[in-house]
């Protein structure tokens, strides 16, 4: 009892030293979001007449147009983030903004007592899909040159942003777009760990290189979606209803997300995995394989892609919805309903269908699944096809949400851990439940104390369960220890 | 292409400060997981308090410089304890998960804005290290045999970093042969045997978590005085991995295995990084941007890791008997 007293007592002194400083007034100077737009082919030549706007969560802060020499400034009250929109009906007709690598809008973060300087590249009408290719990298690298004040370092990892939560609301409407927000983080990491948990039942194994199955998902929609191929194909069908959004490349480009997901969780398993029990490697070198996977999937998708933040170019601006008190964007809603469609089938599948069943009974006791007659190996096979799939799907649905980078999934590997530890690691209902709690959390938390600790707390959270109910919430009661 | 500058940078970054540093943090991650089988996959978290300890202390607190190394051994014991409390009595797997996460998330803590008073946020804390070059004995000028040399300062740190390898090297082996040594490994071998025999497997566990997380601490204290400038964003998980790649290449387990594999994976890094980059400069291999190449580095360690485990799991001198320990 004693040691269960101190281990409690000293988890709370954990927590207290989470608990953030007070931190120091910003230092007064100027800050401002500044910026030249130049005509396409020079390199003194301004253009006059393009509209800025700048806003903080939600809140205009000022807006500008550029002057003869194509300059404009919007002073900002301090440090911080803040969000640019150009407008792209003020660009004379003549020419058109290079949508590539980023677009007219921009989240920015802004240093203490220094300018940012926002780049926007102007190129001829038509020339925007011929330049953005990428067989043209160089105009992405004189971007990023010129763009000298922006240090990307500085970007908050690990954060993620809820849309509809203005920092003027009052408690009430700030709680409820946290909590849909929280409740979307949550269906992603939920549909996202499912598999995690799975693979942990049927294989006794932990993924390491979970996370990167969901970068790998939302990079490969990244791809497919800004593919021509598939946008002359949606342009074809643009005008009827129900065709047309099917035939959007982003849709597009998630379907073939989650094939390939699949597809990579089915190889791995089956030229990797397989192999590896056949030679009886212990578990704990399996651990180690796992990261060495994540290792190379990471990095060759970092070599591959590159390290800046994106976005899907598709479904970037959309109006609020309102219901009653809750706005959502159309976007989030689709993502929301599909979630929780997703979940519901995976959930039925494991219920109702033979093979549902077989997947439950190897999680549940592997030798006592293979010695009544199911095939272990090939539900353990299905298991990582579904778990890389669904890792996929919640990869794209994230990038969707926030943004597409090379670390997202590994960022979310650590808020899927919590969520498969509170639900019960190996069960596929507690990795739901955990990880729609976690999102819940991690989003609420915030109401309270700085979103930069979000992580943080997730973690407690999965730290209290450990020392309680070490089995999670839905777990059987076993000896863990 | 010039084989012999290749050859030379490979040697001094062999033998240089980093690779010592990665042999004092490997001999920590060697008593967690050679000797004691947990599996800590968060090493980076330790280096990254004693790194802050001697940077915090020296900056934001204007305390002498051994104060700042006293205060990294500290740190990295308080975080043994705090991670082991309430993961060291559950499955092995419990432990890989929290530590991982636990350093990530010190991370991000220690690069917040509202940490910036004291670790100086994402900018991180620079110029502390004075007051240890400033007792530098040896004369100022280079040292060396051949092309391959050093400054004074770096020889300083190199005589210092490998005299705690030294030190480090002699406490294990002398713990591991002592009666505590060998209840640590057969704590590895069979933690219920242990029990029977009336010892208590969570002190154990619990003293060698400590006793490697400080040797990790030393090490992040190291880095910080190498570097004189460090920032949360350096202690990125890969730096565990990269120390578990080493450890399995030198081999676990083994005294001289912590020591043999930074050096030996250092000289093989450093070589693949030139080869690759006087290949990228000359144009010879199409689509390699310089960028990628430290991208490609880490895909390489990952495939070494995954390699060794497959065909060669005790490492280059270990015992493989001695690597067959299952999870229970």
């Amino acid at each position: 009892m004693r040691t269960r007293l101190v281990t409690v007592l000293l988890s709370v002194i954990a927590a207290i030293m989470v608990i953030p400083g007070i931190a120091a007034a910003d230092a007064a100077g100027g800050e401002s979001l500044k910026g030249q737009i130049r005509a396409p082919g020079s390199s003194d030549e301004g253009v006059e007449g393009i509209d800025i706007a700048v806003s903080q969560d939600g809140d205009e802060i000022g807006t500008a147009t550029t002057d003869t020499d194509g300059e404009w400034e919007v002073e900002v009250p301090e440090a911080g983030d803040y969000h640019v929109v150009l407008d792209q009906e003020s660009i004379p007709d003549e020419y058109e903004l290079l949508e590539k690598p980023a677009g007219a809008e921009r989240d920015v973060t802004v240093q203490e007592g220094r300018p940012f300087f926002v780049v926007y590249r102007l190129v001829p009408q038509g020339e925007a899909q011929a330049e953005a290719s990428p067989s043209e990298s160089e105009s992405a690298d004189d971007e990023e040159d010129a763009a000298g004040g922006a240090e990307p370092a500085a970007e908050e990892e690990g954060v993620v942003e809820a849309p509809g939560v203005s920092e003027g609301a009052s408690f009430g409407e700030k709680f409820i777009g946290l909590a849909v927000a929280g409740i979307i983080f949550g269906l992603i990491i939920a549909i996202s760990s499912v598999g995690l948990s799975l693979i942990f039942g049927t294989t006794k194994m932990i993924n390491f290189a979970h996370g990167d199955m969901v970068t790998f998902g939302a990079m490969m929609a990244m791809m497919f979606s800004s593919m021509t191929l598939f946008s002359t194909v949606h342009e074809a069908l643009a005008g009827i209803p129900v065709l047309g959004f099917i035939a959007n490349p982003l849709v597009l480009g998630l379907i073939l997300a989650v094939v390939c997901g699949g597809v990579l969780g089915v190889v791995l398993e089956r030229f990797l995995w397989r192999p590896l029990r056949g030679r009886n490697v212990a578990l704990i070198q399996m651990f180690i394989v796992t990261i060495g996977v994540s290792l190379v999937l990471r990095h060759l998708m970092l070599a591959v892609f590159g390290e800046r933040r994106n976005k899907y170019a598709q479904f970037r601006i959309q109006e609020m919805l309102h219901f009653g008190p809750v706005s959502i964007t159309p976007r989030d809603l689709v993502i929301l309903l599909v979630s929780i469609g997703v979940l519901i089938l995976v959930a039925s599948m494991l219920q109702f269908t033979r093979i549902g069943k077989a997947m439950r009974a190897v999680a549940d006791n592997r030798d006592l699944a293979e010695s009544s007659g199911i095939d272990v190996n090939r539900v353990t096979l299905y298991v990582w096809g579904l778990g890389g799939s669904l890792s996929a799907l919640g990869g794209v649905f994230l990038g969707l949400n926030q943004t597409v980078y090379w670390q997202m999934g590994f960022h979310l590997l650590l808020l899927m851990f919590a969520g498969v530890i509170l639900g019960g690691l190996g069960t596929a209902y507690g990795a739901m439940v955990g990880g729609l709690a976690i999102g819940l959390i991690a989003q609420l938390s915030t109401l309270w104390f700085s979103p930069q600790l979000m992580n943080a707390w997730a973690l407690a959270i999965m730290i209290i369960v450990l020392l309680v109910r070490p089995q999670g919430i839905l777990g059987r009661r076993e000896r863990v220890g | 292409m010039d084989l012999l500058q290749i050859l030379t940078v490979s040697i001094e970054t062999a033998i240089g400060p980093i690779a010592a540093i990665y042999v004092l943090a490997a001999i920590g991650l060697n008593i967690h997981f050679g000797y004691t089988g947990l599996l800590n996959f968060g090493q980076v978290g330790f280096m990254l308090v004693g790194a802050y300890g001697v940077a915090v202390s020296v900056t934001t607190f204007d305390l002498p410089l051994w104060l700042g190394l006293l205060a990294s051994i500290v740190c990295a014991a308080i975080l043994a304890l705090l991670l082991g409390i309430p993961t060291l009595r559950l499955r092995a797997d419990y432990l890989a998960i929290a530590t991982i996460a636990v350093a990530e998330v010190l991370r991000l803590l220690y690069r917040a804005q509202f940490a910036r008073p004291i670790t100086g946020g994402v900018y991180g804390r620079n110029s502390f290290a004075d007051g240890f070059y400033g007792i530098n004995p040896i004369p100022p000028g280079s040292y060396g045999i051949g092309d391959v040399d050093f400054s004074a300062d770096e020889l300083w740190l190199m005589v210092v970093v490998w005299g705690l390898v030294a030190a480090a090297l002699g406490i294990t082996a002398a713990l591991m042969h002592s009666p505590w040594g060998r209840v640590i490994k057969g704590i590895r071998e069979d933690e219920d045997a242990v029990r029977s025999l009336g010892k208590d497997a969570f002190v154990y566990k619990m003293q060698s978590l400590v006793l490697g997380g400080v040797f990790g601490g030393l090490a992040g204290a190291m880095i910080a005085l190498n570097q004189q400038n460090i920032t949360p964003d350096q202690f990125m998980p890969q730096v565990t991995f990269y120390l578990w790649a080493m450890l399995l290449l030198g081999g676990a387990a083994r005294t001289w295995g912590p020591v043999l594999g930074p050096v030996v994976m250092w000289f093989l890094l450093t070589a693949f990084d030139e080869l690759l980059r006087s290949l990228a400069s000359m144009d010879i291999v199409p689509f390699l941007e310089t960028s990628q190449i430290g991208a490609l580095r880490h895909a390489f360690v990952g495939l070494a890791l995954i390699l060794l485990i497959v065909y060669r799991p005790q490492g280059l001198i270990g015992d493989r008997k001695e690597m067959l320990v299952n999870v229970k």
